[in-house]
């Protein structure tokens, strides 16, 4: 597991350079750099108010931030709006799980796939050209039954999202992801409020991903989660970063536990 | 059969069966209505395409509505103001140029290069419109719709452009006098009737006792406008079942969601704005272009109301539904109330010879409330249809609170239409 962050020459999927964000004259994130690499479950950790959720929207484009730059696969994304970063391949989930609630659950697994053939109002409309549309969705059909399958979702495929238990609409959010066959998932405390037992399969999952090729950066709150599933760890605190490394690095930093411990540093 | 068994039964059907059942029992219901009255056979016949032309018309609205509000989530409030655009286009474009005295002339070509211009018009309007208007959250982009709508109208009815000259070519619209719709779209329908072979169809109803050759040419417009409103009906379906459909969906659910799945809703918004108000523009031209004449007084913003009850009663998101909506205000609210207005003195001799009382209208409410106490139903329905055209308003309120409380989905707005193409099922079924 701790290969990829031996690897400093192999070329990062996220750059992150001296990223800084302002609320008016409040600095919420300053000089924050880091790089991701691929294949990895990095995880991103901090004390409340530490910087991780202005850091992730600066990243997904739902925020600008005010200074810094953001590189993705090369290209630079730093003031990109969301649907551009999502269009490059890095998606995000929520933190409150956003699930389109009035729409179904396949209906939110088929909306995920990017640049689809039927997006195109002609496409949609016209007799000829809709037959492609429908071969297109026939195709995205399989994989979102593939998908229901691994997460265990299939009982529930044609209910409606806003239906589902909290753990359930965390899982849809991740399926709805990976539905886009993105290069990098972002995932917003994807553990808040998920049982112990979906907890365990939601975690095996992710390993099972990355060992797959997907690379995740993952923010969470739960230590003990981070500690045991996440190589590098990234600690932020009061808007910077306080240190990178393995979880036996981070366990031994005095820094972080003075942070985590509310120490007078 | 139990209440429960009878309603599972009836919601299994295909929505087809619902639409023509409804017109049916509307034909029956109006039949009956007519018979009593002691119509003669082409009144009879004229009342049932009265409703018939008026379902379909706001069925065509309805329809363009629920793209923007069931679908999208927009709250556009310009309903009227795009029909305008789209009739005084087409009255514009396909007026004569050199027509009788005092009237004022168009720029003199085909009907349908008219209509064309009307929607593209219409959808290109929507489309300015939506530019600033669809950075804004859903009651800013009411406030503006609205506007925008009172604005268009305001201008129709000043002698800004009532008659102006450019390059040599005279047009306008008439001012608050309004303009001659010579060349509208029932004048083609009307030229059929009036010739071989239509002429023979005309002379076949003379015969059976149609004696109205207009009744027979505002049938065949009524049958025009049901065809369109099937060709609609399969255009909005199909959008809704693909997936430009489901962006739409997921914008009205969460934009930021939308966004983060890499949709550009800005241009989602805008292309269904436009398209939405493009078919607002044509089912103005069907409208009020076949009455032959337009006037700004029509596009008034009640018009967008009743657009709006309307879809809220069939139930927003459901195509179908609109359709049903449609046809239920404009038959049962708006053309009801006006029937029963028009023919209220033998109406009321048919309820006292059945009911007693007296037939003298009291004067005011409380008279009215005097005599629905004292058991006078007669007198207290004749005070309703002296003022129906303010008391339907009351009625039309009561149905929305209803609603609201106990079918806030309307008739078919709670009904899951998948947004997708294909149906959804695993395996092959359908291949």
């Amino acid at each position: 597991m701790s290969e990829s962050s031996d690897e400093p020459t192999a070329e990062p999927v996220l750059a992150v350079d001296s990223l800084e964000k302002q609320f008016g004259g409040i600095t919420a994130v300053e000089d924050v750099s880091f790089d991701i690499q691929p294949g990895s479950l990095t995880g991103l950790i901090g004390p409340n108010g530490a910087g991780k959720s202005t850091t992730f929207n600066c990243i997904s484009g739902t925020l600008t931030p005010t200074s810094g730059t953001v590189h993705f696969q090369g290209t630079e994304i730093t003031d990109a709006p969301s649907h551009v970063v999502a269009e490059h391949g890095l998606f995000r989930t929520f933190q409150i799980a956003r699930e389109l609630e009035e729409m179904t659950v396949l209906e939110n697994l088929l909306l995920a796939p990017p640049n689809q053939l039927g997006e195109s109002l002609i496409y949609a409309v016209t007799p000829g050209l809709r037959q492609r549309v429908q071969k297109q969705e026939r195709e995205l059909r399989e994989r979102a039954w593939e998908l229901l399958e691994r997460f265990e979702l299939e009982h529930l495929a044609r209910e409606y999202a806003g239906s589902l238990s909290g753990g359930q609409r965390k899982l849809l959010e991740l399926a709805r992801a990976l539905m886009a066959e993105p290069s990098m998932v972002l995932l917003d405390e994807p553990l808040a409020g998920v049982n112990p037992t979906l907890e365990t399969q939601l975690l095996e999952g992710l390993h099972e991903l990355r060992e797959e090729g997907y690379t995740f950066l993952l923010v969470e709150h739960d230590m003990n989660v981070i500690m045991n599933h996440c190589d590098p760890i990234i600690v932020m605190h009061q808007g910077s970063i306080l240190t990178v490394g393995t979880a036996d690095e981070i366990r031994s930093n005095d820094r972080v536990i003075d942070a985590y411990l509310g120490g007078d540093r | 059969m139990t209440a429960s068994g009878f309603r599972s039964r009836l919601t299994g059907l295909p929505d087809a069966v619902y639409v023509f059942g409804l017109m049916a029992g509307l034909y029956v219901v109006f039949t009956g209505l007519t018979v009593l009255l002691n119509f003669e056979l082409a009144g009879v016949v004229n009342t049932l395409r009265a409703i018939t032309y008026f379902s379909a018309v706001y069925a065509m609205v309805v329809l363009a509505l629920n793209l923007h509000w069931g679908y999208t989530g927009l709250f556009n409030l310009g309903v009227a103001g795009f029909m305008a655009v789209g009739v005084y286009t087409m009255a514009i474009v396909s007026g004569p140029t050199n027509p009788g005295p005092a009237e004022i002339p168009g720029l003199g070509m085909s009907l349908w290069v008219g209509v064309v211009a009307g929607v593209v018009v219409a959808g290109l309007v929507g489309v300015l419109a939506s530019l600033p208007a669809l950075r804004l959250e859903a009651d800013y982009l009411a406030i503006v719709t609205l506007a925008l709508s009172e604005i268009i109208r305001l201008v129709l009815n000043s002698t800004l452009i009532q008659e102006v000259s450019v390059f040599g070519v005279t047009f306008g619209t008439g001012g608050a006098t309004g303009l001659t719709v010579q060349n509208n779209p029932q004048t083609p329908v009307t030229a059929f009737f009036q010739s071989w072979p239509g002429s023979a169809i005309t002379d076949m109803a003379m015969a059976i006792g149609i004696n109205r050759p207009t009744v027979v040419e505002g049938i065949g417009y009524a049958i025009v406008l049901g065809a369109v409103v099937g060709l609609l009906f399969v255009f909005v379906r199909r959008i809704a079942t693909s997936p430009f459909g489901r962006v739409l969906k997921a914008i009205r659910e969460d934009q930021v969601v939308a966004a983060a799945l890499g949709k550009d809703t800005r241009w989602f918004k805008i292309i269904i704005f436009g398209v939405g108000c493009g078919l607002m523009g044509l089912a103005g031209i069907l409208w009020y272009g076949s009455d032959g004449y337009i006037n700004p007084l029509s596009f008034r913003p009640n018009i967008t109301f009743y657009v709006f009850v309307a879809l809220i009663i069939g139930g927003a998101g459901s195509n179908t539904g609109s359709i049903i909506g449609g046809s239920i205000f404009a038959s049962v609210l708006f053309y009801l109330p006006q029937f029963l207005e028009q023919n209220s003195t033998p109406v009321l001799d048919g309820i006292q010879s059945v009911l007693g009382g007296s037939t003298a209208t009291p004067q005011t409410v409380i008279d009215a409330g005097g005599a629905l106490v004292g058991l006078d139903l007669t007198a207290f329905l004749a005070y309703c249809f002296a003022n129906i055209s303010s008391l339907r308003f009351i009625g039309v309120g009561l149905i929305l609170i209803y609603l609201m409380q106990r079918r806030p989905d309307g008739l078919f707005g709670h009904r899951i239409e998948t947004a997708a193409s294909v149906p959804l099922t695993t395996g092959d079924t359908d291949e």
